[in-house]
C-alpha cells in the first residue's frame, strides 16, 4: 500500500471541536510509527490550519495523506479568499476582529507556523471563491 | 532498568467484567478479556480513575500499611500531604493534626506544605530564566508527568525540572533529623508519605524518570483518616502550629500551585479528560503567551484523589476556612547575594526528565503499519460505532485496532454478530477474514 489518508470535515460554527482533527492526526501518525519530531510539526501545521478555516472561512475540509516518504495535508474551504497572499503570510499580520482577538486568536502567526513547520506549502485563494492550502512534511 | 512498579491493580476474584471501568481510562488500557478486566502495563499511568468508579472494589490502589515499617527505623518522619488537611470536620487547627500525628506513633512530622512553599519560589526562579522553554509544566503530580512521557514526548522538555513538594520535604526532613539527632544513622530513619492517591506511589517506588526517590513508604490517606479521627477529636487547639503557609496548604487543591508563582498568565486544569485536551493545546502551540500549565489528574486537585475520603470541594472548602488562622507563607530560602534567576542545585531533578512512549506502533515497517491502519478503517466502519464496551474495549474504534492486531476476532462483537446472523442466516462468510 503506498498512501493512508484521513479525512475530515471541519465544522465552522465551532471553536471548542477545532483542534479535534489535529488530535486525530496525531494519534494515527503515532500508530504509524512516524517520528516524535514529525507527528509534532504536522499537529501545529493540521491545528492552525484547522483555525483559519473555522474563524476565517466558516469551515471547510482537510484531507491527510500519509505516502512512504511524506505527509501531505490539503485544507480547502469556500470562504472569502485571502486578497493579498504575501501580507497574509506576514507574521503579526492578521484580519481577525476584535472578538476573535479576545479569545485569544488573530496574533497573526498561525500561517507562519503553518510555513516553519512544513517542508513545503503552497496556497491556491480566490477572493469570494474559497482557499486550498497544501502542506508537505518530509518523513 | 528495572520494570515500572504501577500500584494499581486488579482483584480478579472481586472483578465482575462489568465494563463500568473501561471507558474511564485516559490511555485506554483496560481490556475485559474472558470476564475480567486486565490492565496493559505499559498503558496504564496509575491515575486511579478506574478505582474510583468500580462498584465491586475490585480496582485496588497498592499502598503501605503503618504495620509494615520495618523496625530498623528508629526515627519515623511523617509527611502529611496538604489534602489531609481538609478531610476532618472536627479539625479545629492544623495543629491539632500534627499532634494527632504523632500520636499515631510517628517520631516527626515534616510538613509537604512547608515544602511546598520553597518549590514555589523555585520555581518563580526557575521562571526567569532566559533559555527555557514555555509553558512551564508542574512535576507535581506523576500520573500527569507519567502521561507526558507516554503520550506527549515533546512536551517532556516544558516539565518543571524541579523535585515535586513532597520529594524535597522526604529529603529536607531526612536532613534535619540528621543534623538534631547526631545519634541517629541514616538508615534508621524513614520518611511516610500519607497520600492522597496511587500515583504517588508509584512515585516513590520509581521516581521521577532517572530521579530516584527518597521516600520510605506512602500510606493510604483513607486509612490514616480512621486512625487520626480519635485523636483528632482529643488535641488540643492552638498548642502546636503549622510551619507552613496559606500558600503550601493550597497546593491541596487545582490553582493552588499556579497562585503561588504571583504571574497571571498561568493555566489550571484538573481531571484527565481536560488535562489531555490542555497537552493536546499546548502541543499544537495553541497558547504562546502562558507562563504556567498546573495539571491534576484528580477531579478538584489532590484533594479529589482516589485515596482521599472527603468530597473535593468540601475539602477545599475547609481548607479556604484555614486563610484566617495562617500566615500567607513560611518558608523562604533565604538566599543572598543571587541573581533573581539562580535555583539551588538540590531542588533541580537528578538528570532531565526523558521520554517513555510505549509501543503504540501497528508494526515497524510503515507501509505495513498503513495497511494495518487501512484494515482498522474497514473494520470500524462494519462496526455499530456505539462504543458499548460489551466487546470487552472501550471503543468501537479500539475494538477495530485489537482485531487487526490479532487480539480478538470481530464476531467478538454482539451487535455485528447478530446483524450477520440476521442478514444471511446461513452464510459463512466473515468480513475479517478478507475480502
Ligand atoms: N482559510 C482562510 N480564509 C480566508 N482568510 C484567511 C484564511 N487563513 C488565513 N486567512 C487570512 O490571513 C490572515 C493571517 O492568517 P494567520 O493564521 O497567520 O493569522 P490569524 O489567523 O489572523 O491569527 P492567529 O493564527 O495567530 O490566531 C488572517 O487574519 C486572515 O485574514
Ligand atoms: S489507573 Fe488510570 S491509567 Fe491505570 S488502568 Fe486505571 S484508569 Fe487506566
Ligand atoms: S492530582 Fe494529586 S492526588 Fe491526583 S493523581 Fe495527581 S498527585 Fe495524586
Ligand atoms: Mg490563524
Amino acid at each position: 500500500m503506498d498512501v493512508f489518508r484521513l479525512h475530515f470535515d471541519i465544522d465552522g460554527g465551532s471553536f471548542a471541536s477545532a483542534g479535534n482533527a489535529s488530535v486525530e492526526v496525531k494519534k494515527t501518525l503515532r500508530q504509524l510509527g512516524v517520528s516524535n519530531a514529525v507527528i509534532r510539526r504536522c499537529s501545529i501545521a493540521m491545528y492552525e490550519g484547522e483555525i483559519n478555516m473555522v474563524i476565517h472561512a466558516d469551515g471547510g475540509t482537510a484531507d491527510v495523506e500519509v505516502y512512504p516518504d511524506r505527509i501531505v495535508m490539503v485544507l480547502e474551504d469556500h470562504g472569502p479568499g485571502i486578497p493579498d497572499v504575501e501580507l497574509a503570510m506576514k507574521e503579526g499580520y492578521s484580519t481577525a476582529t476584535e472578538q476573535i482577538h479576545n479569545m485569544g486568536f488573530g496574533a497573526g502567526m498561525g500561517l507562519p507556523n503553518m510555513k516553519r513547520s512544513s517542508d513545503d506549502l503552497k496556497i491556491e485563494t480566490k477572493v469570494g471563491v474559497g482557499t486550498k492550502i497544501t502542506m508537505v512534511v518530509r518523513l | 532498568m528495572s520494570e515500572y512498579q504501577h500500584s494499581v491493580s486488579l482483584d480478579a476474584d472481586k472483578c465482575i467484567g462489568c465494563t463500568s471501568c473501561l471507558r474511564q481510562c485516559p490511555t485506554e488500557a483496560i481490556r475485559i478479556r474472558d470476564g475480567r478486566a486486565k490492565i496493559r502495563a505499559e498503558l496504564c499511568i496509575d491515575c486511579g480513575n478506574c478505582i474510583r468508579v468500580c462498584q465491586h472494589k475490585a480496582k485496588q490502589a497498592v499502598f503501605d500499611r503503618l504495620e509494615d515499617i520495618d523496625p530498623k527505623f528508629k526515627w519515623r518522619i511523617v509527611l502529611p500531604a496538604p489534602s489531609l488537611y481538609g478531610q476532618f470536620d472536627e479539625l479545629k487547627d492544623v495543629g491539632c493534626l500534627l499532634q494527632a500525628l504523632l500520636r499515631c506513633g510517628f517520631d516527626e512530622y515534616y510538613e509537604v506544605a512547608r515544602a511546598a512553599e520553597i518549590i514555589s519560589e523555585c520555581t518563580r526562579r526557575y521562571m526567569r530564566k532566559p533559555d527555557i522553554v514555555f509553558p512551564v509544566i508542574s512535576s507535581a503530580c506523576p500520573a500527569i508527568v507519567r502521561l507526558i512521557r507516554q503520550r506527549f514526548p515533546e512536551l517532556c522538555d516544558n516539565i518543571l525540572p524541579i523535585l515535586p513538594p513532597v520529594e524535597y520535604a522526604s529529603r529536607m526532613a531526612k536532613a534535619e533529623a540528621l543534623k538534631q539527632h547526631p545519634e541517629l544513622r541514616k538508615d534508621e530513619i524513614c520518611t511516610v508519605f500519607i497520600s492522597p492517591c496511587p500515583a504517588k506511589t508509584s512515585y516513590a517506588k520509581n521516581g521521577l524518570s532517572a530521579t530516584k526517590s527518597s521516600i520510605d513508604y506512602v500510606v493510604s490517606m483513607s486509612d490514616m483518616y480512621f486512625k487520626l479521627l480519635p485523636y483528632i477529636k482529643k488535641a488540643e487547639p492552638g498548642k502546636v502550629r503549622s510551619q507552613s503557609g496559606i500558600a503550601g496548604v493550597n497546593w491541596a487543591s487545582s490553582g493552588g500551585e499556579s497562585e503561588g508563582l504571583y504571574s497571571d498568565r498561568y493555566l489550571a486544569a484538573d481531571g484527565m479528560v481536560n488535562a489531555i485536551q490542555v497537552l493536546d493545546a499546548i502541543e499544537d502551540g495553541k497558547f504562546p503567551h502562558l507562563e504556567f500549565v498546573e495539571l491534576n489528574a484528580c477531579p478538584g486537585g489532590c484533594v479529589g484523589g482516589a485515596a482521599a475520603v472527603e468530597n473535593p470541594y468540601i475539602a477545599k472548602a475547609r481548607i479556604h476556612g484555614m486563610r484566617h488562622s495562617l500566615p500567607s507563607n513560611q518558608n523562604y530560602l533565604r538566599l543572598i547575594n543571587q541573581k533573581p534567576d539562580y535555583v539551588p542545585e538540590y531542588v533541580m531533578v537528578d538528570s532531565p526528565i526523558i521520554n517513555h512512549v510505549p509501543e503504540v506502533r501497528l508494526s515497524d515497517n510503515l507501509a505495513e503499519a498503513m495497511r494495518m491502519m487501512q484494515r482498522i478503517d474497514e473494520i470500524y466502519k462494519m462496526l455499530p460505532q456505539i462504543d458499548c464496551g460489551s466487546c470487552g474495549a472501550p471503543t468501537c474504534r479500539a475494538f477495530a485496532e485489537d482485531v487487526v492486531k490479532g487480539e480478538c476476532q470481530i464476531d467478538d462483537c454482539v451487535v455485528y454478530l447478530r446483524r450477520m446472523v440476521q442478514e444471511n442466516p446461513s452464510g459463512k462468510r466473515r468480513p475479517n477474514d478478507g475480502p
